[in-house]
C-alpha cells in the first residue's frame, strides 16, 4: 500500500531520506525522527496526521528550512535544499500577516522578491489575482489587523500561492478557527491547489481534513523516534466536493483506518 | 498658563460649587466624562484650599517668630511696632513663607506684565539698531545683539529649545545603537553592562561630565557653551529609556514575523525596515516618550548648574534674590514646569499612538 510502483525518480517534487533530527539535552541527545524516508510525487496533496509532539512540524519545519536537519537529506527537484526559501511557500498555523500593513502589501513582500523583475503593476496584478481567489478582492487595501482571523488566514494563502512555489508547506493552518470558518477555507483552499497544483503537505489534527483535502495521508508514530507508521491513499476524484465526499461509500472507512491508528 | 493652574478666582469658585452637588447626587447617571471632569474640579478646590490653609499657618507662625525676636531683642514697644507693620501689610516686614495661592497668581502676572515691558524694550532696541545692524552686516562685522535680561517666557522657550535639542541628541543615539544591539546578542552583551552602570548616573553628575569634555573642545572660543552643554546633558540623561526599549523592541519580535521573513529570504535591509523595526515601533515610542518626560525634569537641575538662561536658573536666580515675591514666583515656575511637562507628555502619547500598528486592535 505504501509503495507505489510507478514512481519514477522525475516524478518526485520531495524526497526525504534518512531523515534524521535530535535536540541536544543535558542527558543526552533527544531524537524526535530517525531515519524517516518519504517521498511525495508532483502534484500530489499529502495530510500528515499524529499525536500532538510526534515530531509533525519538527518535519515540516525542517522542509522549510527554518530548522536545521541532523541527518539525511532533503531534495527538492532532486536538489538539496538549503536553508529557508520562497521556493517552499509556508501557510502558518497563526496567519503570521505583518499587523502594520495591508494585505495587499503583505502579499506584495513576497511577491516582489519572487519576481524582482516585474513592474509594479504585474506585481500587483499577482497579488491581486490570488488575493481575489481567496475571496478577498474587495478587502485588499484592509490592515491585517482590521481583518478577522480567517480573513488574515485567507491572505496567509493567498501569500502562499502568490510566490508560485515548488511545493507548498500547511503547518496546520486551520487550527486555531472555528469549525464553520474551517470548513469555509477548506473550500477555498481546495478551490485555488485544484487550478495551481501545487505539491502540498499539510500537517493537521483532524481526520475529516486530512481525508477531504489529501491524496494520500500520511500517519506518523509518536515520538520519540518518531517513523511513518501507516499511509493511506485517498481515492477520491478531484475537484471535490464536500457533500460528495462525505456521501461517498469509502469515507466511513478512511475515517475507521484514520482514528483506529491515531487511537492504537 | 498659570491662570489655568490656578482656578480660584471666586466666580469660577462659585461655578463649580453649583457643579458639586450634581457629582455627588446625580453621579451615577452623569455620563463619565462630566463625572471625572467635576472630580478633577472638585480635587483642585480641595488642593487650593489645603494650599491657603497651610500657607496662612505657616505665615502666621513666620510672624508671631519675628514678633517674638523683636520682643526679645528690642522691647515690647518694637514689637507692637512691628505687629502693626506685618498687619499693614508692607512688604519690608513681610514673613517670607509659602506663598498663598492669591501671591502666586499676582506673580504670574507680574512676570507676564515684566514679558510684554521687555518685549517692547526689545523691539525698541531692535529698530534702533536695524540701520547700524545693515551697516554693519555689509562691513562683515558681527551684529549688535540685545544684551538685556530674559523675561520669564524667554526662559520657558530657552528651556524648550533646550529640551528639543536634548531630545533630538537621545533620538540620534539612542534609536541607532538601540537597533544594532538590538540585532546582535553579542553586542547586546557587550553593551550590557554599559548601560547597567550609566542608566543610574545622576544628571548633575552628566552635566559636570559634559562640561568637561565640552570646555575642553571649545577652548578658544568664547561663545556661550551653557546651552550646548545643558542640551548635550539633557539627551545623555534622558536616553537610556530609549536606548533600552529599542533594543528589547528590536530583539524580541515576534518569532513568526521573522520566519515570515526568511521564508521570503527578505535582504537584511528588507528585513529591517519592513519587520524589524515597523514590529519594534510600538515599543520605540514608549521609551522616546518616557525620554521626553526624564528630559523635562533634569533639565532644570542642569540648567540651574548650566547657568544655561532657562526655567532651571530662573528658579535658581529667583531663589537666591530673596526678594519678597521670589517664593511666589517660583511657584509659578512649578507649575509651569509641570503643565509643560504634562503637554510634552499628551504630545508624545498622540504620536505614540499615531504611528503604532497597535492602536488598530483596541
Amino acid at each position: 500500500m505504501s509503495k507505489n510502483p510507478s514512481k519514477s525518480l522525475r516524478n518526485v517534487s520531495l524526497d526525504m531520506r534518512d531523515l534524521t533530527k535530535t535536540y541536544p539535552t543535558p542527558k543526552g541527545d533527544y531524537v524526535v525522527l530517525e531515519n524517516l524516508q518519504l517521498q511525495i510525487m508532483k502534484e500530489e496533496f499529502v495530510s500528515i496526521i499524529g499525536h500532538s509532539g510526534c515530531g509533525k512540524t519538527t518535519l515540516l519545519t525542517m522542509i522549510a528550512g527554518l530548522n536545521d536537519i541532523s541527518g539525511g537529506e532533503i531534495l527538492l527537484n532532486e536538489f538539496p535544499i538549503a536553508g529557508p526559501g520562497p521556493d517552499r511557500g509556508v501557510i502558518f498555523q497563526s496567519p503570521s500577516l505583518l499587523p502594520w500593513m495591508t494585505a495587499l502589501e503583505n502579499v506584495m513582500l513576497g511577491v516582489k522578491q519572487v519576481f524582482p523583475q516585474a513592474s509594479k503593476k504585474e506585481l500587483k496584478e499577482i497579488c491581486a489575482y490570488y488575493l481575489d481567489k481567496v475571496g478577498l478582492g474587495n478587502a485588499m487595501n484592509k490592515r491585517a489587523t482590521e481583518l478577522s482571523q480567517g480573513m488574515q488566514q485567507r491572505v496567509g494563502i493567498a501569500r502562499a500561492f502568490a510566490l508560485r512555489p515548488k511545493i507548498l508547506l500547511l503547518d496546520e493552518p486551520f487550527g486555531m478557527l472555528d469549525s464553520l470558518t474551517k470548513a469555509e477555507l477548506q473550500d477555498v483552499l481546495l478551490e485555488i491547489w485544484d487550478k495551481e497544483k501545487i505539491t502540498a503537505i499539510q500537517i493537521t489534527h483532524d481526520v475529516d481534513e486530512a481525508i477531504f483535502l489529501a491524496d494520500r495521508v500520511i500517519m506518523m508514530t509518536s515520538g520519540p523516534r518518531a517513523q511513518i507508521g501507516d499511509i493511506l491513499e485517498i481515492g477520491f476524484e478531484r475537484p471535490r466536493t464536500r457533500k460528495e465526499i462525505l456521501n461517498h461509500p469509502d469515507y466511513y472507512g478512511y475515517r475507521k483506518h484514520l482514528i483506529d491508528f491515531l487511537e492504537h | 498658563m498659570s491662570q489655568t493652574t490656578t482656578i480660584p478666582a471666586s466666580a469660577k469658585t462659585a461655578s463649580i460649587k453649583r457643579f458639586l452637588p450634581s457629582t455627588t447626587n446625580l453621579g451615577a447617571k452623569l455620563p463619565g466624562m462630566a463625572r471625572s471632569a467635576g472630580i478633577t474640579l472638585a480635587s483642585m478646590l480641595l488642593f487650593l484650599l489645603i494650599w491657603q490653609l497651610s500657607s496662612s499657618y505657616l505665615y502666621s507662625v513666620e510672624a508671631e517668630s519675628r514678633i517674638d525676636r523683636v520682643l526679645a531683642e528690642q522691647g515690647p514697644e518694637e514689637a507692637e511696632a512691628m505687629r502693626a507693620c506685618i498687619a499693614s501689610g508692607d512688604i519690608s516686614c513681610k514673613p517670607n513663607t509659602l506663598p498663598s495661592p492669591a501671591e502666586v497668581v499676582k506673580a504670574s502676572q507680574l512676570l507676564l506684565a515684566d514679558h510684554r515691558t521687555i518685549s517692547a524694550d526689545k523691539a525698541e532696541f531692535k529698530a534702533k539698531t536695524a540701520g547700524v545692524n545693515a551697516q554693519r552686516k555689509e562691513q562683515g562685522l558681527d551684529l549688535i545683539t540685545y544684551t538685556g535680561r530674559p523675561s520669564f517666557v524667554d526662559q520657558i522657550f530657552t528651556s524648550l529649545k533646550t529640551v528639543a535639542v536634548g531630545f533630538l541628541i537621545a533620538l540620534f543615539i539612542a534609536v541607532p545603537i538601540g537597533v544594532i544591539i538590538g540585532l546582535n546578542e553579542n553586542l547586546r552583551t557587550a553593551f550590557n553592562w554599559f548601560i547597567q552602570v550609566f542608566k543610574p548616573v545622576s544628571p548633575v553628575v552628566w552635566l559636570l561630565l559634559v562640561f568637561m569634555i565640552v570646555k575642553t573642545l571649545t577652548l578658544g572660543s568664547d561663545s556661550d557653551t551653557s546651552f550646548l552643554i545643558s542640551a548635550v546633558s539633557v539627551g545623555l540623561c534622558s536616553m537610556w529609556a530609549t536606548l533600552v526599549n529599542t533594543s528589547v523592541g528590536v530583539s524580541s519580535v515576534n518569532k513568526d514575523y521573522i520566519n515570515v521573513a526568511k521564508v521570503l529570504k527578505l535582504g537584511i535591509g528588507k528585513k529591517i525596515f519592513k519587520v524589524i523595526l515597523p514590529s519594534a515601533i510600538p515599543l520605540i515610542f514608549t521609551g522616546l516618550r518616557i525620554t521626553v518626560s526624564v528630559a523635562w525634569m533634569v533639565l532644570i537641575a542642569i540648567e540651574l548648574l548650566a547657568q544655561s538662561p532657562g526655567l532651571g536658573s530662573f528658579v535658581w536666580e529667583e531663589f537666591q534674590n530673596g526678594a519678597n515675591d521670589s517664593n511666589a514666583k517660583i511657584i509659578v515656575a512649578m507649575f509651569v514646569i509641570g503643565f509643560i511637562g504634562f503637554l510634552l507628555d499628551r504630545v508624545m502619547y498622540y504620536i505614540q499612538q499615531s504611528v503604532s500598528f497597535e492602536k488598530a486592535l483596541s
